[in-house]
C-alpha cells in the first residue's frame, strides 16, 4: 500500500502479561492493533503517524513513525501519584487544571491488611484529614475530620458521595457505623474536597469538607477475574494495669473492716485475660470484570467474618457490587450504573464488661456452683445478686446477645448524553437511592445477675431509611481560539430526600411483664438546589473557578431556609510561563488562591424552627387517682434558626520538582464559621428550657498543610517512593453568645464516668474546642499527688476549676514508605498525632482506696497507679489525669510477594504479609493515646491483627 | 416543587395538633404535675432540661437536696459537682446544682404558662360542656402549679426573671422582679385558686384543689416577713384554720404511713407529688430519697425499705444537732425518731462516709401492711412525696399564733401541738403544758415532725437561724463544730448562666 510503513516490535510491561495490548493510531483514536501472547506485534500505519501502546493500570507510550521501523516498548505500571482525572462535585476536572484544595487517594495508597470499614483505608494518607477509628469492636467506623471541626453542636462530619450518592451522617441501627455496611473492596478511590472552593458546589452541606467515593467500575477487554483472600488474627495490645489479688488481699486486710477483710476470696484473676480473645477474621472478594462489545460491566462479591477481641463480638457482612457502563448512539449516549447489595449481621458484645473487668475483685474466682448460670457472683445472704455491685464480666458478655441484621442497597444511574449537534453541551442526568433496614435484639436470661431484679431482659429494635437524590444539569464547553480561553461551564439542579423512621417496641422481662418502651421516631429531611460552576482558562495559564449553589433545607422555616454559597478560586500556572519552562529542575508549579462561603444544615434536629410536643414514653406517665397519663412536653425551639456559614480561604503551591520525582502541595487556610449554632443557656422564663439551639457565636480554624511525595530510588529492581504529610490545625472560639462574652464561664461539655454528671471539658471564648476543666493539682516533695491539695491558679476561691489544654492534635503526621525489589515489596505506614491532651477516665476512676472498698457488700479493684497516689477517694477532677497523649503509631507494616505468572501465564499470583497497629510511641500512661473525645474510658481496645493475604488474576 | 420543603413531624406533634384534642390537652396538663417529679419523657431519655446526669436534674430531688442539705438535718456524702458545698453554705452562683435547680423551677414557669396560653388561644366551643370544664380547671391547676414553682423561685432565690402566660416563647430577656412584688403576685393568685379550684372530694387524687392552694397560702403567709419584711400571721392563721376546718382531712394514726408505697390512702395527704413504680419511673423523685437513705450495712438487707438487694446509694445521714432532738432517738419513746444506728457513728468525722452519721430511712417502698411497691425490680418507688399534709399545717397554725397572730387561739394551738405528739407518743406522755410551747419548741417539734419533707431551710431561715451562730449543727459552715457564716447565705445566687443569657438581672447581695 501506498505511503503505508510496516511496524513491528516486542512490548513488555513489567512482570505483567503483554498478551493483547491495544495500539491505537493516536490520530483517528481507532485501535488498529493488538499485541499476541508473548507481546509481539506487527501493525502498517502511513508515515508520520502516531501510534499509542495502553494498557490499563500503565502509563501510555507514545511513538511517530516515519519508516519501517522495529520498536521496543515497554510500559510501567502508572508512575503518577496523582491519576489525571479527579472526580470533583458534579462532574470531573484534570488535575492538572484544578484551582481548589483535593486529594485523591485511591487504591494503591490505601492502607493495607485486613481492613473492615472503609474509612480506614485513607487514615493517615491525607494531609489534614484525621480518621480516627471509634473503636477496636469489629465494623466501628471513624470520626473522620477535614481540617478539624467547624462547629460546636452541628454535625463535624464530611459529606460523603458515593457515586453520586450523598449519604446523610446519622446513624443506621444495628450497624456500629454507616460505612461499615460498604465493603472497602469495592472502593477505587476518594477524592478528598477540602477547602471551600471545591466544595461550595455542596453549599449548605460543605463545610466540613466533602469525600467523594468512587467505586471501581468495568473495563473493555475480556473477562478478568480478581480473586482475593485475607485471613486474619487480631490480639489485644495490651492491658490496663491493675492491683492483682494478692494486693488486694494484703490492702483490704490493712485496712478494711472485719466485713470486708471476710468477704476476699482466695483466687487470682486476671478478669482482663477472660473477657479478650484471640478473634479471628476473613476477607474474601471475587471480582469479574470485562467488556461484553460496548458494554463494559463490573461484578464483585464480598464477604468479611470479623470476631471481635471483646469475646462474643462478630460482624458477617456479604456485599454485591455491579456496575455496568454501556454506551448508545455513536457514543453520544453513556450510561454508568452502579448497584450495591449488602447483607450484614452483626453480634455486638456487652462493652460495660471492659469496665467490669477493671474494677471486679481479683480474688474471685471466674465460675461458681450456684444459679446464676454457673458464675461467680456478688450476692448477699439469700443468694440474690447485690444489685450496686460489679457483676462477674465474663458472664456479662456470654449470657448478653444483642443482635442484628442490616440490609443495605445503593445504586444510581448516570445518563450523559452529548447532542451530536453541539457537541460541546453535555447534558448529565442521575438518580440514585440509598435503603436500608435493620431488625436488632437482646436478651439476657431471667437467672444472669445483670438484669436479676427485674427478671432478665428482651428488647427490640427495627429501623428503616431511605434517601432519593435526583440531580440533573448541562456542562458547555468550548475553546475559543481568539482570545485564547477556555470555557466550561456547568449548571444544574438537586433535589434530595431523607426519611428515617423506627417503631416503638416494647422492652419486657423473660417472663414478658412490660418494663418500658422505646419511643417511635419517624423523620423527613428534603434539600433542593441549584447550582452552577464556571471554569475559566486563559493561555492555559491562569485559571479561574467560581462556584454558586442556591440551597433550601426543609429543617428551617420559610423564612430561612435557602441559602446562597458562592466560591471563587484563582490559579496559575507558574511552570507555563517562559522564565520556567524550560528550567528543568522544576517540573511542575502552581499557585492557587481560594474564597468560599459554604454552610452546614445538619444540625441535628429535623424541626427545629417548629413548635413541637414530645410524647412520654410509658414509664413517663403521671398519674392522677388510677389513671395514667401518657405526657405531652412542650420542646425548647427558635423560630429563627438557620444555618451556620464558613467562610473560608486557602492559598497552596503545588509543585514538582526532578521530573516529578518529588512532588508535592503546600496549603494554608482559614476558616471562620459564623452563625454558630450552638446549644446554648436560654434566659430562664424566656423559652421551653434551659437551652436551646440557636444560631450564637463564631469559630476560627487554620492551620498549615504540606503532603510530599517522593520517588527517592527508582531503579531497575530496586524502587523506594515515600510519601509524607503534615498538618497544624488550631481552632477557637470567638464568640458564644448573642449577648456578652464573659470568659469566666462557659458550656460545659464532656461527661465523664465516675459520681452523677460530672463533666471535664467546658467551651469558652479565646479557647479550643472542648478545652479541659480541671483543677491544678499539687504534688509533695517525693512528686506524689496529694489528695485534695489543688492550686489556686485564678485566685478564685469559689471556684478551683481552670482551663488546661484541649484534645484537639495541634500537629498531624501520615508517613508512608513503599520499598520494592524485584518481586518483594514492602511497605509501612505510620501515623502520628502531637499536642493532643486526653483525660484518663480509666486511672481517675480506679485510682483511690474507694474503688476497692465501699459500704454496699462488695470488694472492687483499683489501678495500680494508686500504690504511688494512695488516694482514699477518687479525684476525678485532678489535671494530674490530664495527659499528653501524643503518639506515633504504625499503623501497618506489609511485605509482598508477587509471583508473576503463574500456571502457564493464565493467572498472577502475588500474596502479602500485613501486621497492623504494630506499635505505638506515646507518654500517654492508659492503653491508646488516639481517643477522638480526648475522655478515654473503657473503649473497646483497638487490637494488633496480623494477617495473611492472597491475590489471585486471571 | 419547592412546596416539599414545607416538613411536619410524624410521631411528635405540633401545638396545633395537641391542643385541639382534649386526650393531648390532658396529657400536657399531666406534663406539668411530671415536671416536678420526672426528668423527662423517658425514665432516663429525653430529659425536660440539659444536664450532665438526668437523674439529679428532678425538681423534687433538687428542692429536697436545697432545703435539707443546708440544715441539720441531713450531709450527703457524694462528691458531685458542688453538691458538697451546700452543707457547708459556701454554695457558688456558678455551681452545677445552683445552675439546675434555678432552670428546673424555669422550665415549670414556662410549661405552665404554655399550657395556658395555648389553651387560651384555642377555641374548645364545639366540645362537650364536660370536655370544657375539664380544660378550664385545666388553667386553674396550671396556674397553682406555677404559684408553687414562683413560690420555690422567692424562697430560695428571692428577685427572680418573671413571665405569664402573657410573654411569648423566644429570645428576650424576662424583667427581674423583687420578692416582695412577687410574694403579691403568688398571694393574689392563690387566693383566687383556693376559691376557683375544685375541692378535694370533687377531683382525682394527685390533682390540685382548693386543699393545697390554701395549704401554699398558709406557708407563704408564715414567712411573709422573710419575703416582705411585713408579718401576714393574721393571714396564716386564717387560711390555716380554713384547711383545718374544712373536715377534709384528718391525722394519720400511724404517723410512719405517710411515708410508705401506700401514702396516697393518708387523710392527712394535702398535695402530693404522685410517684408510681411502673408508670412514673424517675431517679430524682421518692426514689430518690429511699435510696439514697440507705447505705451502710443497712445493704446487707434491703427488705425494709422495700428496694433491690444492695441497691441503697449511701447518701444523707443526720447530723447529731438533728438526733439530739429526739431525746431518745431509738423511736421506743417518740416512734417519728427513725434511725438506722447499727454500724453507723453519731459523730460525723468524714461528710464522705456513709457511715459517719445516723441514717435516716423515713421514707420507704413497701406499703402500711409490708406489701412491696410495684415495680418488680424495686428500684421505682410509689410512695408519693406529701409537699403538703395536715401536720404541717397545725404547725403554721401554732406558729403564727404564738407570733401574736390577733385571730389564733393558743388553746387550739396547743392542741394541735399535742395532737401530733400524742400520735408520736401513742399516749399523752408527750404532750406539753402552754408554758413549754415556745417558738423555740415549735421549731424543734417541726424538725421532728417535718424531717426530710424538704422545708428545714425555710424554717431556718424564718427563725434567722441558718446562718447565723444562733444554732449551731456539725459541719455548718464547713467546721466540724458548725460555725456560722455570711448572711447571704439565706439565699441561693442567681446561676452565672443566667446572668449571661439575661444581662438585665441583678445578683443577690453579696454574691
Amino acid at each position: 500500500q501506498a505511503g503505508k510503513v510496516k511496524v513491528s516490535g516486542q512490548v513488555t510491561a513489567d512482570t505483567s502479561s503483554a498478551d493483547g495490548i491495544s495500539i491505537v493510531l493516536q490520530s483517528t483514536n481507532k485501535v488498529i492493533g493488538k499485541t499476541n501472547a508473548s507481546g509481539s506485534f506487527q501493525v502498517n500505519v502511513l508515515a508520520n503517524s502516531t501510534l499509542l501502546f495502553s494498557k490499563s493500570g500503565f502509563d501510555n507510550q507514545t511513538f511517530l513513525v516515519n519508516s519501517d521501523t522495529t520498536l521496543n516498548v515497554a510500559l510501567h505500571p502508572f508512575t503518577n501519584i496523582m491519576p489525571e482525572v479527579v472526580v470533583i462535585g458534579y462532574g470531573t476536572a484534570k488535575k492538572s487544571d484544578l484551582t481548589g484544595s483535593i486529594v485523591t487517594v485511591s487504591s494503591k495508597d490505601f492502607q493495607k491488611g485486613s481492613i473492615t470499614t472503609p474509612d480506614q483505608l485513607i487514615a493517615g494518607k491525607a494531609a489534614g484529614v484525621t480518621v480516627t477509628s471509634n473503636s477496636g469492636a469489629p465494623g466501628a467506623g471513624s470520626t473522620i475530620r477535614i481540617r478539624g471541626g467547624t462547629s460546636l453542636n452541628a454535625s463535624n462530619s464530611p459529606l460523603i458521595v458515593i457515586d453520586g450518592v450523598p449519604l446523610d451522617n446519622n446513624s443506621v441501627y444495628g450497624a456500629s457505623d454507616p460505612l461499615s455496611l460498604i465493603n472497602p473492596n469495592d472502593i477505587a478511590s476518594f477524592n478528598i474536597l477540602k477547602d471551600a472552593s471545591a466544595t461550595a458546589i455542596y453549599g449548605n452541606r460543605a463545610s466540613n469538607g466533602v469525600i467523594i467515593i468512587t467505586t471501581k467500575s468495568g473495563t473493555s477487554g475480556r473477562l478478568k477475574v480478581d480473586f482475593n483472600a485475607v485471613l486474619s488474627q487480631a490480639v489485644k495490645r495490651n492491658e490496663v494495669k491493675l492491683l492483682n489479688g494478692n494486693q488486694i488481699r494484703q490492702i483490704v486486710n490493712e485496712k478494711g473492716t472485719d466485713a470486708q477483710k471476710a468477704l476476699l476470696g482466695t483466687a487470682n484473676t486476671n478478669w482482663q485475660d477472660q473477657i479478650f480473645q484471640k478473634a479471628l477474621g476473613g476477607v474474601y472478594n471475587l471480582g469479574i470484570s470485562g467488556g461484553i462489545k460496548k458494554l463494559p460491566y463490573r461484578l464483585s462479591v464480598g464477604f468479611t467474618g470479623q470476631d471481635g477481641i471483646l469475646k462474643t463480638s462478630n460482624l458477617k457482612r456479604t456485599s454485591v457490587d455491579l456496575n455496568i457502563r454501556p454506551t448508545f448512539f455513536n457514543n453520544t449516549l453513556h450510561i454508568d450504573f452502579n448497584v450495591k447489595g449488602i447483607y450484614m449481621t452483626n453480634r455486638f458484645a456487652n462493652e460495660s464488661a471492659i469496665g467490669a473487668a477493671l474494677s471486679m475483685d481479683p480474688t474471685q474466682p471466674v465460675y461458681a456452683n450456684n444459679t446464676l448460670g454457673g458464675f461467680y457472683e456478688w450476692t448477699d445472704g439469700n443468694g440474690v445478686p447485690i444489685q450496686q455491685a460489679v457483676k462477674n464480666p465474663l458472664a456479662q458478655l456470654l449470657m448478653y446477645k444483642s443482635t442484628s441484621v442490616v440490609r443495605r442497597s445503593i445504586g444510581n444511574m448516570k445518563v450523559d448524553y452529548h447532542l451530536p449537534s453541539l457537541p460541546e453541551l453535555t447534558m448529565n442526568v442521575n438518580g440514585g437511592y440509598d435503603i436500608s433496614s435493620s431488625d436488632g435484639s437482646s436478651f439476657i436470661p431471667e437467672y444472669a445477675a445483670l438484669d436479676y431484679q427485674q427478671g432478665g431482659s428482651v428488647t427490640k429494635y427495627q429501623q428503616r431509611k431511605t434517601n432519593y437524590v435526583f440531580d440533573a444539569y448541562l456542562n458547555y464547553k468550548k475553546y475559543f481560539d481568539k482570545i485564547q480561553s477556555n470555557v466550561d461551564f456547568t449548571g444544574g439542579y438537586s433535589y434530595q430526600e431523607f426519611f428515617s423512621g423506627a417503631p416503638g417496641f416494647n422492652n419486657t422481662n423473660v417472663a414478658g411483664t412490660v418494663l418500658s418502651t422505646s419511643i417511635a421516631d419517624s423523620s423527613r429531611n428534603v434539600l433542593l438546589s441549584f447550582y452552577g460552576r464556571l471554569n475559566y482558562t486563559f493561555k492555559e495559564k491562569y485559571l479561574l473557578t467560581a462556584t454558586v449553589r442556591r440551597d433550601g433545607t426543609s429543617r428551617f422555616s420559610p423564612n430561612n431556609r435557602w441559602g446562597t454559597f458562592p466560591s471563587i478560586a484563582l490559579a496559575w500556572k507558574i511552570k507555563e510561563e517562559s522564565f520556567l519552562k524550560n528550567v528543568n529542575a522544576v517540573s511542575d508549579l502552581k499557585l492557587r488562591l481560594g474564597y468560599g462561603v459554604t454552610g452546614n444544615q445538619d444540625v441535628g434536629s429535623f424541626y427545629p424552627y417548629l413548635p413541637i410536643y414530645r410524647v412520654s414514653s410509658n414509664v413517663a406517665q403521671y398519674v392522677f387517682g388510677n389513671t395514667g397519663y401518657y405526657t405531652y412536653r412542650a420542646e425548647a425551639y427558635d423560630p429563627n434558626i438557620k444555618w451556620e456559614t464558613t467562610a473560608s480561604y486557602n492559598a497552596g503551591i503545588d509543585f514538582g520538582f526532578f521530573k516529578n520525582r518529588l512532588t508535592g502541595s503546600i496549603d494554608a487556610y482559614y476558616k471562620k464559621t459564623s452563625n454558630l449554632l450552638a446549644d446554648i443557656q436560654t434566659a430562664a422564663g424566656a423559652n421551653l428550657s434551659n437551652h436551646v439551639l440557636t444560631n450564637v457565636g463564631n469559630i476560627e480554624s487554620k492551620g498549615i498543610e504540606l503532603a510530599l511525595n517522593a520517588k527517592i530510588v527508582q531503579g531497575n529492581k530496586f524502587n523506594w517512593s515515600v510519601n509524607t504529610n503534615v498538618a497544624y490545625n488550631n481552632n477557637k472560639i470567638l464568640k458564644l453568645s448573642n449577648v456578652s462574652d464573659s470568659t469566666t464561664q462557659g458550656i460545659l461539655s464532656g461527661t465523664i464516668s465516675g459520681g452523677s454528671g460530672n463533666s471535664i471539658q467546658i467551651q469558652t471564648v479565646g479557647y479550643s474546642l472542648n478545652t479541659f476543666y480541671v483543677y491544678k493539682q499539687a504534688y509533695d516533695k517525693n512528686g506524689k499527688p496529694e489528695e485534695g491539695v489543688y492550686a489556686d491558679v485564678n485566685n478564685n476561691s469559689g471556684n478551683l476549676f481552670y482551663r488546661y489544654k484541649s484534645p484537639n492534635p495541634k500537629v498531624t503526621l501520615g508517613f508512608t514508605s513503599n520499598f520494592d525489589y524485584d518481586k518483594w515489596s514492602l511497605s509501612f505506614t505510620l501515623r502520628g498525632n502531637f499536642g493532643n491532651y486526653v483525660y484518663n477516665n480509666v486511672k481517675a476512676s480506679g485510682d483511690a482506696y474507694n474503688s476497692i472498698s465501699n459500704t454496699q457488700g462488695y470488694i472492687g479493684n483499683a489501678n495500680r497507679d494508686y500504690l504511688h497516689t494512695g488516694f482514699t477517694n477518687s479525684q476525678y477532677f485532678s489535671d494530674y489525669y490530664v495527659e499528653n497523649a501524643s503518639f506515633v503509631r504504625m499503623d501497618n507494616v506489609n511485605l509482598g510477594y508477587d509471583f508473576g505468572d503463574v500456571f502457564n501465564h493464565k493467572a498472577r499470583l502475588s500474596v502479602s504479609g500485613t501486621v497492623q497497629n504494630v506499635f505505638v510511641i506515646t507518654k500517654y500512661t492508659g492503653l491508646d493515646p488516639e481517643v477522638y473525645s480526648g475522655i478515654d474510658n473503657n473503649a473497646y481496645p483497638r487490637p494488633r491483627t496480623y494477617s495473611l493475604g492472597v491475590n489471585l488474576q486471571f | 416543587c419547592t412546596k416539599k420543603l414545607d416538613q411536619l413531624p410524624y410521631v411528635q406533634e405540633t401545638s396545633e395538633v395537641v391542643y385541639t384534642d382534649p386526650d393531648k390537652v390532658a396529657g400536657a396538663l399531666a406534663k406539668l404535675y411530671a415536671g416536678y417529679t420526672l426528668s423527662g419523657q423517658d425514665a432516663t431519655d429525653y430529659p425536660d432540661i440539659s444536664t450532665t446526669d438526668v437523674g439529679t436534674s428532678v425538681y423534687l430531688r433538687l428542692l429536697w437536696e436545697f432545703q435539707e442539705l443546708p440544715t441539720d438535718e441531713a450531709v450527703i456524702g457524694w462528691n458531685d459537682n458542688d453538691l458538697l458545698s451546700y452543707h457547708n453554705l459556701s454554695w457558688a452562683a456558678a455551681g452545677y446544682y445552683n445552675r439546675i435547680m434555678y432552670d428546673r423551677i424555669f422550665f415549670e414557669v414556662a410549661a405552665c404558662n404554655e399550657f395556658i396560653r395555648e389553651v387560651k388561644a384555642h377555641d374548645y366551643s364545639k366540645f362537650t360542656t364536660d370536655q370544657q370544664a375539664t380544660i378550664a380547671q385545666g388553667v386553674l391547676e396550671a396556674r397553682f402549679l406555677r404559684a408553687f414553682a414562683y413560690w420555690t423561685a422567692m424562697d430560695l432565690y428571692g428577685n427572680v426573671p418573671f413571665t405569664t402566660e402573657t410573654d411569648g416563647v423566644g429570645a428576650y430577656f424576662p424583667k427581674q422582679i423583687k420578692r416582695a412584688d412577687l410574694f403579691n403576685y403568688v398571694s393574689s393568685e392563690l387566693r383566687n385558686l383556693s376559691d376557683s379550684l375544685p375541692t378535694p372530694g370533687a377531683t382525682d387524687y394527685g390533682r390540685a384543689n382548693q386543699g393545697a392552694s390554701l395549704a401554699l397560702l398558709s406557708r407563704l403567709y408564715l414567712n411573709a416577713s422573710v419575703y416582705t419584711g411585713t408579718d401576714k400571721y393574721d393571714s396564716c392563721v386564717l387560711y390555716s384554720n380554713k384547711i383545718i376546718n374544712s373536715g377534709w382531712y384528718s391525722l394519720n394514726n400511724t404517723y410512719a404511713n405517710n411515708f410508705k408505697a401506700d401514702n396516697n390512702t393518708s387523710p392527712e395527704m394535702i398535695f402530693p407529688l404522685v410517684a408510681d413504680g411502673t408508670r412514673s419511673k424517675s431517679y430524682g423523685n421518692t426514689t430518690f430519697i429511699i435510696h439514697s437513705e440507705v447505705g451502710g450495712n443497712m445493704n446487707n438487707n434491703t427488705a425494709p425499705y422495700g428496694i433491690a438487694s444492695g441497691s441503697g446509694w449511701g447518701g444523707m445521714r443526720a447530723t447529731k444537732a438533728f438526733v439530739n432532738k429526739f431525746g431518745d432517738p431509738s423511736g421506743a419513746t417518740d416512734k417519728r425518731a427513725i434511725f438506722y444506728t447499727d454500724g453507723q457513728n453519731l459523730e460525723i468525722t468524714t461528710i464522705t462516709s456513709f457511715t459517719d452519721g445516723y441514717a435516716v430511712p423515713k421514707f420507704i417502698n413497701l406499703t402500711s401492711t409490708g406489701a412491696a411497691g410495684s415495680d418488680p425490680t424495686q428500684t421505682f418507688a410509689d410512695t408519693d412525696f406529701p409537699l403538703f399534709r395536715l401536720a404541717e399545717i397545725y404547725l403554721n397554725y401554732a406558729e403564727a399564733t404564738l407570733r401574736g397572730a390577733s385571730n389564733g387561739d393558743n388553746a387550739l394551738a396547743l392542741g394541735y401541738l399535742n395532737a401530733l405528739r400524742q400520735r408520736a407518743y401513742g399516749n399523752t406522755l408527750g404532750n406539753i403544758t402552754a408554758n413549754q410551747m415556745t417558738l423555740n419548741y415549735i421549731l424543734d417539734e417541726r424538725c421532728r415532725e417535718l424531717y426530710f419533707e424538704a422545708i428545714r431551710r425555710t424554717d431556718l431561715v424564718r427563725y434567722n437561724m441558718l446562718t447565723t451562730a444562733t444554732y449551731l449543727w456539725p459541719f455548718k459552715g464547713g467546721s466540724s463544730t458548725g460555725t456560722s457564716v455570711d448572711s447571704k447565705y439565706n439565699i441561693f445566687p442567681i446561676p452565672t448562666t443566667d446572668l449571661i443569657a439575661n444581662p438585665t438581672l441583678v445578683q443577690n447581695t453579696g454574691y
